[in-house]
């Protein structure tokens, strides 16, 4: 124990478990005072359940957590904020109709008696916005402030905490190029005040800007560590991955054949403005990549019915189609399988078998009759296709992983022999073993001449598995990238709203 | 799912044999013809509203569509002088299109069940009562009535849908219960073997889901409520050749929350997904059985809706508890099948 004083957090041999799925296999971790770190993994690493365990939001099963040498359990987040170690959520937390002020000290208002002390609090308030580079007026509304701002305002409010590690989940997956520069220099300053930060992102070219040390985790477990001088993109990707890049990418270009999906200038009802045009052919793998909110999984959407294109033409193999509403697009040979598969891509009390047979009942049906043993049939070919992990076929669906549940979804969708499949953040959650095999079919079926078209914001796999990718940006295409032009600061270009010459 | 019917059953059986202990005359002959008959009539409505519940919503207005359908078949029969056989396809037409209205406005309208059919249940009551000038009226006609001339075919429908068959020398089976028999049953093929019952269920658990696996949630509902009306018309007919004389302002009166109790004991959850057939008219031979003994043990009446609450919480609490033990149990299979697993891929992790 004395030989970890010098460091400001050190976890040894954590292990998580949730129900059918071990998150963290005995991980371990360290952090010194004023030391930027950054964890990095694939989805489905265990990285955000660690940080969720390090900041108090749930405990661990087992396991060692220092300190300042001194062991500790936390059974809530405040416990942890006493301490000094605060989390910068994935998603904000602000409470938009409030002023900055009131949402920094929000549960902490200084005052008594019930009563408030204003003057006390908006000049605190403003104390800690000046900190990360904010000037401006505590009495602000929180909502009317960009993203990349309400950013700033989560870590001024970790600050008024005297937070000493601050926790960073994917601080920058919706900021600006220059939103992210401004934190970057924010995240630099309090390093230099001494503060600590475990920045967690998928975006390696920040990574290596920011970090002193980089962590690497592979499905649950410490992969490797990366000293200062180490860090760079093959380095990192090699850990990440286990393997060579090209061999867990295991991709063979198929010659695309006719025009499966044309989309000329359809609008998803979210951005009314922005006409968007695409196509995707046979066998082709297409990506679609951009930041959180440039409108990929809208424009899936619209493509499968859910929201109706609001204009434009899509095409399905050379004929004109309309679709209204999802079961429209199943006729016309259309599949996704959703980014929210716990509410859109499965009906989790319901068993593998009922969940994989759902689109098929009516093409099976005899006379409005269910086919009990076609219906068996799907659940098995779907279990043995997908290498679902599931006691029986009868189990709900909703005691499997992330992984299986995904794997039911793909499964009842090729029981339909799509033309065209589309897959929205196909591996988000999902351990690594099984996002493998999830790649493997993707690769199967563009090989037997299906369209894939898949939204995914991790850049290594759109880098791995596109054939071809469409970059959007504020609900339009900003961009179409061939695979010899695809590369992670050319996709982040046009993601961001720049242009490929600049 | 045939655990819950358990639970039911159970309830049944000790109601039965309590009431049975605490007065003998329960067992008479009479005593059960009459119960097996409320209990068939109450079931009728009670399979209507489970459909409506399995897809997650609601019907408050099944008692007031009773009311109606009695009220206007009674109205062709004997004031019209209708052909009856008329009336009744009229009057279970007009049941149906009451269902499709409530099932248009719910799903294409984008009203919340609960509205639409509390509005329906203010809306029937009150036609009831102004179409016949709240005068009582049943659907046999008197002699001077324009529908006397039909007096015999009436008659024979009152036997059909109001009559006994003898059965042995002591018991005679009431017609109603033939009805139960043949509309559990085809209710219960409708959702175990047919696509469309699969698709309420689906539905019920999860609109979403359902709709992005290409099911037209919105029609699907549209026959849930279809159906429950319908359910609830012919539970109407029934009714008026039982009571022989329909009171516009009272017939029906409270009878959807008798039926939204019976589907809640049997198993249906509100929160939709849940439920059989089964269940639910077991329940709501329950929900007979109570009353039967509330008044044959000579509790005082004015108890009666009291004990009936208490039962049906008592019953939903034990069913929760049940539910929550089995998906204990499915949680550990799985947990340590993960663990199985995790231990025996550590080497090998190819596809094919």
């Amino acid at each position: 124990m004395s030989s970890d004083s010098g460091l400001l957090l050190a976890v040894k041999d954590l292990k998580k478990s949730f129900p059918g799925v071990l998150a963290l296999k005995g991980v371990s971790l360290t952090l010194g005072k004023g030391e930027v770190i950054s964890l990095i993994g694939e989805n489905g690493a265990g990285k955000s359940t660690l940080m969720k365990i390090l900041a108090g939001v749930q405990p661990a099963d087992s396991g060692d957590y220092h300190i300042d040498g001194q062991k500790v359990g936390f059974k809530n987040v405040r416990e942890a904020m006493d301490l000094g170690i605060a989390l910068i959520h994935q998603e904000l937390n602000l409470a938009a109709n409030l002023d900055l002020a009131s949402n920094i000290f929000l549960g902490r208002e200084p005052g008594s008696k019930g009563f408030i002390n204003e003057q006390k609090l908006h000049t605190e308030a403003s104390r800690h916005l000046k900190r990360v580079g904010l000037n401006l007026p505590s009495e602000t509304i929180a909502g009317s402030l960009p993203i990349g701002k309400q950013q700033l305002v989560e870590i001024a409010k970790a600050l008024s905490c005297n937070a000493r590690v601050l926790i960073m989940d994917e601080p920058t997956s919706s900021l600006s190029q220059k939103e992210t520069e401004t934190l970057f220099e924010v995240v630099k300053g309090l390093r230099d005040e001494g503060i600590s930060v475990i920045y967690i992102s998928h975006r390696l070219g920040e990574v290596k800007e920011l970090s002193d040390r980089v962590t690497v985790f592979r499905d649950g477990e410490n992969a490797g560590e990366l000293a200062k001088d180490e860090i760079n993109h093959d380095n990192m990707v090699r850990l990440m991955v286990g393997r060579e890049l090209s061999e867990f990418y295991d991709r063979e270009i198929h010659k695309p054949g006719d025009c499966v999906l044309k989309a000329v200038n359809v609008v998803s009802p979210t951005y009314p403005e922005v006409p968007v045009s695409i196509e995707v052919r046979a066998g082709e793998i297409v990506g679609i990549a951009g930041l959180v909110g440039a409108g990929r999984t809208e424009l899936l959407q619209t493509f499968f019915g859910v929201t109706p294109s609001l204009g434009g033409e899509l095409e399905v193999q050379g004929v004109s189609f309309s679709p209204r509403s999802p079961a429209d697009a199943v006729h016309a040979g259309l599949a996704l399988a959703p980014e929210d598969r716990k509410h859109h891509g499965l009906v989790l009390p319901m068993t593998v078998r009922e969940n994989a047979s759902l689109p098929s009942l009516e093409r099976d049906q005899k006379m409005g009759f269910l086919d009990h043993s076609k219906e068996k049939e799907i659940a098995n070919v779907a279990v043995e296709q997908m290498k679902i992990k599931t006691p029986s076929i009868e189990q709900a669906a909703r005691f499997l992983s992330g992984g299986n549940q995904q794997k039911i979804v793909l499964g009842k969708w090729l029981a339909m022999n799509p033309k065209l499949l589309m897959l929205d953040e196909p591996t988000r959650g999902i351990d690594i073993g099984a996002k493998r095999e999830i790649y493997k079919l993707m690769e199967k079926l563009a090989g037997k001449g299906i369209a894939i078209l898949f939204v995914s914001s991790e850049m290594e796999e759109v880098l791995g598995m596109a054939d071809r990718v469409y970059v959007m940006h504020e609900g339009g295409i900003s961009g179409e990238l061939q695979k010899n032009q695809m590369s992670e600061e050319s996709i982040m270009q046009l993601a961001t709203g720049g242009s490929l010459s600049a | 799912m045939k655990k819950n019917v358990f639970g039911i059953f159970g309830l049944l059986v000790t109601v039965f044999v309590i009431t049975a202990i605490a007065d003998p005359n329960f067992l008479s002959a009479y005593n059960m013809q009459n119960t097996v008959k409320w209990s068939s009539l109450y079931g009728v409505m009670s399979i209507g509203v489970a459909f409506v519940i399995i897809t997650g919503g609601i019907d408050l207005s099944i008692g007031s569509v009773v009311g109606l359908v009695a009220v206007v078949l009674s109205f062709f029969t004997k004031i019209q002088g209708l052909d009856p056989i008329v009336a009744i396809g009229l009057t279970l037409l007009m049941s149906v299109l009451i269902g499709l209205i409530h099932g248009l406005l719910i799903t294409k309208a984008k009203l919340q069940p609960f509205v639409v059919t509390l509005c329906g249940l203010l809306i029937y009551r009150s036609l009831s009562r102004w179409l016949t000038d709240n005068q009582s009226l049943g659907p046999v006609p008197l002699e001077g009535d324009l529908g006397f001339e039909n007096l015999e075919q009436i008659l024979m429908l009152d036997f059909i849908f109001s009559g006994q068959i003898p059965i042995g020398d002591f018991f005679k089976l009431p017609t109603p219960a033939l009805f139960l028999l043949v509309l559990a049953l085809a209710g219960s093929i409708f959702l175990r073997k047919t696509i469309w019952g699969r698709y309420l269920y689906a539905l019920g658990n999860n609109e979403d889901g359902a709709r992005y696996s290409g099911i037209d949630t919105d029609r699907m509902k549209i026959v849930a409520y279809v159906l429950c009306s319908f359910f609830a018309g012919i539970a109407g007919i029934l009714f008026a050749f039982e009571l022989g004389s329909v009171q516009p302002a009272q017939t029906g009166e409270f009878y959807e929350l008798f039926a939204i109790a019976a589907a809640v004991l049997g198993g249906c959850s509100l929160r939709g997904g849940e439920g059989s057939i089964l269940g639910v008219i077991i329940a709501a031979a329950v929900i007979r059985i109570i009353f039967n003994s509330i008044n044959m043990v000579g509790i005082s009446t004015h108890l009666e809706f009291g004990i009936l609450g208490v039962v049906i919480l008592l019953g939903v609490i034990g069913d929760e508890m049940l539910k929550k033990k089995m998906a204990e149990r499915q949680v550990a299979a799985s947990e340590k099948l993960a663990a199985e697993l995790s231990g025996k891929s550590k080497g090998t992790q190819n596809l094919e």
